[in-house]
């Protein structure tokens, strides 16, 4: 096995990743595990169970991303978000153009330059509504597990449109709509809309440069993608792992590779 | 006359305590403790973990002349005339008619940078004034109702002179205070500009001052005395020239002094435009920068990246902010708020007092259009050669925050300088959230960075 040259971490708010590259900036090993209320001890524990796993030289470097960058202690440096997931993956597809980061907490839209770096971004860090809580909670609301969200969004061709733009109204929204009779993947059709809705317009204040990539967690719901797509009016592409980006380009960054 | 209330807090003083108090004791006092500033700044050891360079010496000044208004407004009320004026009212002929000046918003932001704004508004929220307005006039309100300033005692107005260059709260801030002082309201309404001004604006503008001129006469029982008026003019006019000097020496790399050191000292300007004392001050401060500059000293240790400020500075965190970026390599070298107190100075034409204040009062930046804040911005990237900007989405501040999304993004696109859009409020710290605000700004310093 190749040896580590440097290790990222991702302490986000609603997940924390640990991905370990080598010297060609290849992922050698990664981890995932839902955050826990102390990250900082979870991440030492998460860094064990890496080390059991593989080889790493106690001089590696570290580098920390996402909400809780600043609480770990073992990491060389720490970056933001936007520098990490720019560098993951423009390292993964090769490609300029408008990435769209949409994590548990907040949601990002970052230029990616012709070389790799972010030119301009946005962020959106004041509401949950457009980030993956929104659709966490009101799926909560209908009872359906969050892998299978996308799909029940796709299965159905009718949508009940979702008025509210703040997470707390949508969910009495979705109260009332399921006391009318409403079927509930039309629900979540709607739903999916009103996030896409607002992601959008956010990239569209950026600017949208082709393709749009998405990265983050909520980037593996397939009518996200659908939708993102339908309103922008251009490909989407996706990194194979889209919630390791933050963590795979730390650790890229870590080994300058 | 009297107010809607009682306000007891605002009391007058006899000429003798004004004597006393202020003339002997104080003044003695605070140039005893300008002295100690000195000493201070002179025999300060140097701190080689702070990424500042040592503050300015001539801060001791300022905050002598400074400390020194705000002391003679605890004894001006019954031995001076009194005006609350808004920042941007030509208040050149009340200078020289003697009326001792109070800003209100000055006085604001006093408040916030001393960390009290926020508890002294809350005596204006509870009196039902709305969460919504100008955190300014809320900071003032309140102040007004429960005596509470760290200014120690502000005096009560005889006159209230608001001009409306700069936005609307003011009409209805001063419409209150009139009402609560039973006072004299003089507003002059100052047309927007959305080019340069037409002569029948300025004919308009002229106008009003003269009608203001009538009533603050009457008021002092005097007349204006023309040579003293163009005095003051004279000064006025040095005044800005030279604190536009002062702004344009962060030209040079390394700059002299930051922005943050900009939005303190710019308090005489604001204050005491008018005054020979600023004059003064402002040539004394001048000598120091081009000392700095001779000597190749930058207001931060290591200046990696220039940056433009555009809005009212977040007064209560101006410190820490100052000392985050500076840690980072970054030096905010100019702002628009700042430049507004100078960029009009060669309006100002003493031999024609009247025509030139109309002139000068209609122009100030939030008087015009948004494609004119771009223009100027745009301007200063190039000739401060700066590598960003950071407009601060004032919450408070609709007038100066209008426009800044398509400003940040014309800075972008067409100038390719990253520009970052900082959501916060000038006096409010609930309106500012920590966490993301320094995230941004950290993701914000590594795209300058990652064009290095
Ligand atoms: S709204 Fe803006 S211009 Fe008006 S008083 Fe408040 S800070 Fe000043």
């Amino acid at each position: 096995m190749s040896h580590v040259a440097a290790i990222g971490i991702d302490a986000g708010s609603t997940t924390c990743k640990l991905v370990a590259v080598d010297r060609d900036g290849a992922i050698i090993a990664w981890l995932l595990e839902p955050t826990e209320p102390r990250v900082e001890i979870q991440v030492r524990r998460m860094l064990d169970a890496l080390r059991a796993e593989i080889r790493i030289e106690t001089a590696v470097p570290a580098i920390a991303t996402g909400y809780g960058r600043k609480l770990i202690k073992q990491a060389t440096r720490n970056l933001t978000e936007i520098t990490c997931h720019a560098r993951g993956v423009f390292r993964d597809l090769g490609r300029a153009g408008t990435l769209i980061d949409i994590g548990g907490q907040d949601s990002k839209v970052i230029q990616i330059g012709e070389d790799g770096r972010p030119v301009d971004f946005m962020m959106n860090d004041k509401c949950a509504a457009g980030t993956g809580r929104f659709l966490e909670y009101t799926a909560a609301r209908l009872g359906v597990p969050i892998e299978a969200l996308g799909k029940r969004a796709l299965s159905v061709s009718s949508e009940e449109p979702i008025s509210s733009t703040c997470t707390v109204f949508a969910e009495s929204e979705i109260i009332s709509l399921i006391a009318r009779g409403a079927e509930p993947d039309a629900i979540l059709r709607g739903l999916h809309r009103s996030l896409v809705g607002r992601v959008v317009s956010m990239a569209r204040s950026v600017g949208i440069v082709p393709p749009v990539m998405l990265s983050g967690g909520v980037a593996r719901n397939e009518a996200v993608r659908t939708m993102i797509a339908e309103a922008t009016g251009e490909d989407v592409i996706v990194p194979r792992q889209p919630q390791l980006m933050g963590a795979y380009g730390a650790a890229l960054l870590g080994s300058a590779a | 006359m009297t107010g809607r209330e009682a306000l007891p807090h605002y009391v007058e003083s006899t000429r003798l305590q004004h004597f006393v108090n202020y003339e002997v004791v104080g003044k003695s006092a605070l140039r005893v403790q300008r002295w100690r500033d000195q000493w201070k700044l002179a025999t300060r050891r140097p701190r080689p973990d702070s990424p500042l360079s040592p503050p300015l010496r001539c801060v001791a000044y300022m905050k002598e002349i400074m400390s020194r208004h705000y002391l003679e407004g605890r004894y001006a009320a019954g031995v001076r005339k009194v005006a609350w004026v808004t920042s941007g009212a030509p208040t050149e002929p009340l200078q020289a008619l003697g009326y001792f000046l109070v800003y209100p918003e000055n006085h604001a932001a006093l408040c916030g940078v001393r960390r009290k704004a926020q508890s002294i508004a809350e005596e204006a929220e509870h009196a039902g004034w709305s969460r919504d307005i100008c955190s300014y006039a809320r900071t003032d309100i309140g102040s007004m109702l429960s005596g509470k300033t760290p200014a120690g005692r502000l005096p009560r107005p005889d006159v209230l002179v608001c001009c409306t260059n700069i936005c609307q709260t003011v009409l209805h801030w001063y419409r209150v205070l009139a009402d609560y002082f039973g006072c004299p309201l003089v507003l002059i309404d100052t047309p927007f500009l959305f080019h340069e001004a037409h002569e029948h604006e300025v004919a308009y503008v002229k106008r009003q001052i003269e009608d203001m001129i009538c009533v603050a006469e009457e008021i002092a029982g005097k007349s204006l005395h023309e040579k003293r008026f163009q005095d003051v003019m004279a000064n006025a006019r040095r005044g800005a020239e030279l604190w536009l000097e002062i702004l344009n020496r962060s030209q040079h790399r390394p700059a002299p002094m930051t922005a943050f050191d900009g939005f303190i000292h710019m308090g005489p300007i604001v204050d005491m435009r008018g005054e020979a004392v600023v004059v003064a001050y402002y040539e004394r401060m001048l000598a120091e920068l081009d000392e700095r500059i001779d000597r190749g000293i930058g207001a931060i240790k290591n200046e990696r990246y220039r940056v433009l400020w555009d809005n009212l500075p977040i007064w209560f965190k101006i410190g820490d902010l100052s000392k985050w970026l500076a840690e980072r390599g970054v030096n905010v070298v100019a702002s628009t708020y700042t430049y507004a107190w100078g960029e009009l100075a060669p309006m100002i034409d003493p031999d024609h007092p009247l025509d030139s204040m109309a002139r000068v009062y209609l122009h100030p930046i939030l008087n015009r259009s948004t494609g004119h804040k771009l223009e100027s911005m745009k301007r200063m990237v190039d000739e401060f050669e700066l590598d960003g900007v950071i407009l601060h989405s004032d919450r408070s501040c609709k007038p100066y925050s209008l426009g800044q999304i398509d400003q940040r993004d014309r800075l972008v696109k067409k100038l390719g300088v990253p520009a970052l859009l900082l959501e916060a409020d000038h006096n409010d710290p609930r309106d500012y959230a920590e966490e993301q605000g320094s995230n941004r700004l950290e993701a914000f310093v590594e795209t300058m960075e990652a064009r290095a």
